[in-house]
């Protein structure tokens, strides 16, 4: 319990000097902040006039205003990775491993980093929502349901990136794996259209994405309020996130040899 | 602080790369509130060796005690008992230095009640107090390097491994930070394990200094010990490195341990 607690605490610590930095330099959220406006502004406004998407009775910039949200923190997330070589190359990652951090609270401490960028993505799409006059379940415990999903989600990607970044260790090979695996895990998902639309052998790659089950819970909380499927979508998100952790627990340090 | 002479004792230390012998089978010590330099060219097995015995990576045989912790069997409590410092510039220019400081005392358990005291001592020892709420990103490099070793030494370890710790700092700002950790060394007995390339540099602070050469310790000894065995008149330790290795420091390194220490010489300034 008090190895647990020691995890947690120090893997909050780290996510509290995220805040910190971006306090300091809160420029990076602004640049971040484009592409899903892009997203919604022009893809989405696009889409909705032809209504060729089947959107379950919703209007297709309510049906991908999830999916944008679930894209942009998995951007974020998956190249967390990146982050790594350069602490790496830097000397920061190797002062992190000689303290007496538990490895797996240095993880969950990047995974807690990129859920704290996450949830400020989530900030700016429900404003640019908001200005688009996209309706949205905007309550307390749909807000709370967003940033836990987010966590995940960006947990799950983050874990993910530091396995990525543990194999191929280099700023160019990362570079090169991080932007072919982006789009298909964007593709391979509901975000912007449904399973149900995707051939059979999509269907199968889409539902072992677990950007699907992101999107599935986001688009329940903030968009139908149709709760069936959330407890299944969270179960498969913590498993899925709490696993990835222990894996990259397990290689990060290698990315320091 | 556990009881003896030898603080650091590396006996039968190797490591392998594949086909590449980074490390052979190096056994030496380190006493008490020693200052012992570990000098050779880039490539020559200084930073594997420092790498081993910070627990950043596995010996492939071998071992190492430090401060009564083994390396291999009590890594987790060797992390308690060492403060190191990169070669790299490992600060975070987005924070500031009190926010650095803070950082590595949270992450060394330092109780909540002590950190502000610790870090305040830390600040006021290494003359930085005036810009502790500055953001680091605007500091110079010899402050720069002050402050990675405040974070090193907030929680008090009986050892210090610095790796390259003066690489592109300008002469003033290397012997100000010396001056800093020789001041530690008279306070508080720290002992410190430095790895350098810069000849002069281990002759003015080292009590003693292991020459490193393809992975072997070539020789060992104070700087006058090393001299004398050159049998030259007025032998420098660059003249004592080049008796023991038949080579000088600048034939030796690979492209990427010269590329980061261009990168660091850069930033510094």
């Amino acid at each position: 319990m008090a190895y647990l607690l020691q995890i947690i605490t120090k893997a909050y610590v780290m996510a509290e000097m995220e805040v910190r930095k971006l306090l300091h330099d809160p420029t990076e959220l602004v640049t971040r902040a484009v592409q899903p406006i892009l997203w919604l502004g022009i893809f989405g406004e696009a889409l909705s006039k032809v209504r060729a998407i089947p959107t379950q009775g919703l209007t297709y910039l309510q049906f991908i205003t999830p999916g944008i949200l679930t894209q942009s923190v998995v951007f974020i997330a998956i190249f967390y990775g990146l982050s790594i070589i350069w602490e790496r190359d830097m000397g920061v990652l190797q002062k992190f491993l000689v303290t007496p951090t538990p490895r797996l609270a240095l993880v969950w401490g990047k995974m807690a980093s990129s859920g704290v960028r996450g949830i400020c993505q989530a900030v700016i799409i429900f404003l640019f929502a908001l200005l688009l006059q996209i309706h949205l379940l905007l309550t307390p415990l749909s807000i709370m349901g967003t940033i836990l999903i987010v966590i995940l989600g960006a947990g799950f990607f983050t874990g993910l990136s530091m396995i990525i970044a543990s194999i191929v260790k280099t700023r160019e090979r990362f570079m090169g794996i991080g932007q072919v695996i982006t789009l298909p895990l964007f593709f391979a998902s509901n975000a912007i259209y449904p399973i149900a639309i995707m051939p059979t052998w999509l269907q199968v790659v889409a539902t072992v994405n677990p950007l699907s089950y992101m999107v599935d819970g986001l688009r329940a909380i903030l968009v139908t309020g149709r709760m069936t499927q959330l407890p299944q979508d969270l179960t498969i998100l913590v498993v899925a996130t709490f696993g990835i952790s222990l894996i990259s627990a397990y290689m990060y340090p290698r990315v320091a040899d | 602080m556990k009881q003896g002479i030898d603080m650091i004792t590396v006996t039968n230390l190797s490591k392998q790369f594949k086909k590449i012998t980074a490390v052979n089978n190096i056994s030496f010590s380190v006493n008490r509130g020693e200052i012992f330099a570990f000098v050779g060219p880039n490539g020559a097995g200084k930073t594997t060796t420092i790498k081993m015995l910070i627990t950043l990576i596995a010996p492939t045989s071998g071992d190492a005690v430090i401060d009564g912790c083994s390396i291999t069997a009590d890594a987790a409590e060797v992390r308690r008992v060492i403060g190191y410092v990169p070669q790299m510039i490992s600060v975070d220019g987005t924070l500031t230095a009190e926010e650095n400081l803070m950082l590595m005392a949270r992450l060394y358990d330092i109780g909540r009640k002590d950190r502000r005291q610790r870090i305040d001592e830390v600040l006021t020892f290494l003359d930085l107090t005036q810009e502790s709420h500055a953001l680091v990103k605007n500091f110079s490099g010899g402050m720069i390097r002050k402050l990675e070793v405040g974070q090193a030494i907030l929680h008090r370890p009986p050892v210090l491994f610095l790796d390259e710790p003066t690489s592109g700092l300008d002469p003033v700002a290397r012997r100000n930070v010396w001056q800093h950790l020789l001041e530690l060394r008279k306070q508080v007995r720290t002992t410190i394990f430095f790895t350098t390339h810069y000849m002069e540099e281990a002759e003015e602070v080292a009590d003693r200094v292991a020459v490193m050469h393809l992975g072997n310790i070539a020789a060992i000894g104070t700087v006058d010990e090393l001299r004398r065995q050159t049998k030259k008149e007025n032998a420098t330790l660059e003249d004592a490195f080049i008796y023991f290795t038949g080579t000088t420091m600048q034939e030796k390194g690979n492209l990427r341990e010269i590329k980061r220490m261009r990168e660091t010489e850069r930033k510094l300034g």
